[in-house]
């Protein structure tokens, strides 16, 4: 599917980026509006740029305890910053794919 | 001389692996196999201790003796591992040289990283199955509980066999049906995940099961505190879930001592290598295998089975000096017991989810794929014979290969769906 972004990126039923290297920064604020986080902070943008670089990286986005104990930001304002699934929807906000538990 | 191989940890992966590379060289090579205690747990039955299924006592044996001959055993704990100087640091101080060092230390309950959850009430109203002494005192704990809230929670992944805690909800809900109270017993399983398992297919079939035998699913809460005297979970976002009985899987990291080496883990302990090839990134003669990689795949023993052949041969292509293979493709192969004497079988790696068909053969199986039937019950039970007997040695299982074959499964879903609704 596509978006109401200005430039058509491909997203999965869920919103989340079927190909990462399609973000841009300036997308950041449409996505977080989408997802009722109103404005982004430098909070934020530390949370969303620890996800991608980490994505890049490693192939799969962090969870929730990896964002808490490696981002700087610790897990309860991770709560406040993305509420309810701050490693979702983080991810989202970044551009790159669901993060998947390994089962 | 001879290379000398170093194997951190005798569990599942470890003795696999020393006991197929003393196969393949023989005198060639000098094994040794270090492990802190001669403690050797058959994981999978922990499972069946809490309702009686299991003698806890049985699953046990010393560690040496599952060591083929040749292979030299010490019981020692590791500080850390200096990559650079080719050399593993004891805590008792003395240093041991390697040529080659296989990380086979598996994952480590960190019960105490979730606040409250090791405080009061812990080993009776609240315990986990994922140890001897937790199994056993849940067992003790299940025999007197006659009526209320049953929480099964999974804090957050990675955990050891994660669909685990998925057949403990299906095994009680046969264990108060058989003692005529299940009507008195509420059973709820809590996950961080946003579905009873990551993969759709999967995921559709489990959910099924779950609510066929009225146990709730509380979805994405992220255990932040547990409240023993109270009886509560506390989700980050300050949720609550009230609980009698509670049945925690803790979180898991990898071993100590892989976070006090420079460069070897990730942020949980779990040592970061190739997922096809199972080298580390920190140093080219280190290798893991088991629960102690961060490979994306489950943790469980079929995993480290698996990953023994790629291991093993890459192992000797680098003693060689040839170029390494990228063989492991993920493959995971799961029983999961559904109570009243039947189980399902899944079967998939690093790009197939698990799907129905039929294992190992196409259409002959004789085992049915994602879906519950006795024989994979059988098979489940007989696995524990093969696991000393077959696995521990080193030896391929007859008919099953160590890369996934697609044949027999039914890859309509698939392409269907590609996430969790």
């Amino acid at each position: 599917m596509t978006t109401t972004l200005e430039t058509p990126v491909e997203r999965d039923p869920e919103g989340f980026f079927v190909h990462p290297e399609q973000w841009t920064e300036a997308m950041a604020p449409d996505i977080a509006r989408e997802s009722g986080i109103g404005e982004l902070t430098d909070r934020h943008w530390q949370v969303i740029n620890f996800m991608r670089r980490a994505y890049l990286e490693n192939g799969t986005a962090p969870s929730i305890r990896t964002l808490g104990k490696a981002s700087g930001v610790p897990i309860k304002e991770l709560y406040h910053l993305f509420p309810k699934g701050p490693a979702k929807l983080a991810a989202k906000i970044a551009g790159i794919p669901k993060p998947r538990g390994c089962i | 001389m001879r290379p000398r191989i170093l194997i951190l940890g005798g569990g599942t992966g470890g003795t696999l692996a020393a006991n197929r590379l003393r196969k393949r060289c023989g005198e060639t090579a000098q094994i040794t196999v270090i492990d802190r205690d001669d403690r050797h747990v058959y994981q999978p039955g922990l499972l069946f201790v809490p309702f009686g299924l299991a003698d806890p006592a049985k699953l046990v044996r010393p560690r040496r003796a599952q060591l083929h001959d040749g292979i030299e055993f010490r019981l020692a704990e590791v500080e850390r591992i200096e990559t650079a100087d080719n050399t593993v640091l004891l805590s008792h101080g003395e240093t041991v040289p390697y040529d080659v060092l296989v990380i086979a230390s598996g994952a480590s309950l960190l019960s105490g990283e979730t606040e409250g959850l090791t405080g009061e009430g812990w080993r009776e109203r609240m315990s986990t199955f994922y140890t001897l002494e937790g199994a056993t005192a849940l067992r003790d704990a299940l025999r007197a509980f006659d009526h209320g809230r049953l929480v099964v929670n999974m804090v957050d992944l990675p955990v050891k066999c994660p669909v685990a805690p998925l057949e403990f909800c299906f095994l009680a809900d046969w264990h108060f049906k058989q003692r005529g109270i299940r009507d008195r017993i509420q059973i709820e399983y809590v996950t961080s995940l946003d579905g009873a398992f990551t993969k759709a297919t999967c995921n559709r079939e489990l959910s099924g099961l779950l609510s066929g035998k009225g146990i709730d699913v509380i979805t994405e809460f992220n255990t932040g505190e547990v409240d023993g005297a109270g009886g509560r979970l506390i989700s980050w976002d300050d949720r609550e879930v009230p609980f009698d009985l509670l049945v925690a899987i803790p979180l898991h990291g990898g071993a100590e001592f892989v976070g006090r080496s420079t460069g070897l883990g990730d942020e949980l302990g779990f040592v970061l290598v190739d997922r096809g090839t199972l080298q580390a990134t920190a140093a080219s003669n280190v290798f893991a295998i088991g629960d102690a990689t961060n490979v994306p795949t489950s943790k469980a023993g079929s995993v480290a089975h698996f990953e023994g052949e790629t291991l093993v041969a890459n192992i000797i292509r680098y003693l060689e000096g040839r170029e390494l293979k990228p063989t492991f493709d993920g493959h995971t192969n799961c029983f999961i017991e559904t109570g009243f004497h039947k189980a399902l079988l899944i079967d998939f790696n690093y790009e197939t989810e698990p799907l129905p068909g039929w294992f190992p053969e196409p259409r002959l199986g004789p085992l049915p794929l994602l879906r519950e039937s006795r024989l994979n019950h059988i098979g489940k039970l007989a696995f524990e014979w093969i696991y000393w007997h077959v696995l521990l040695p080193g030896r391929p299982i007859p008919g099953i290969s160590a890369q996934m074959r697609p044949g027999g499964k039914r890859l309509v879903a698939a392409t269907m769906e590609r996430s969790i609704r």
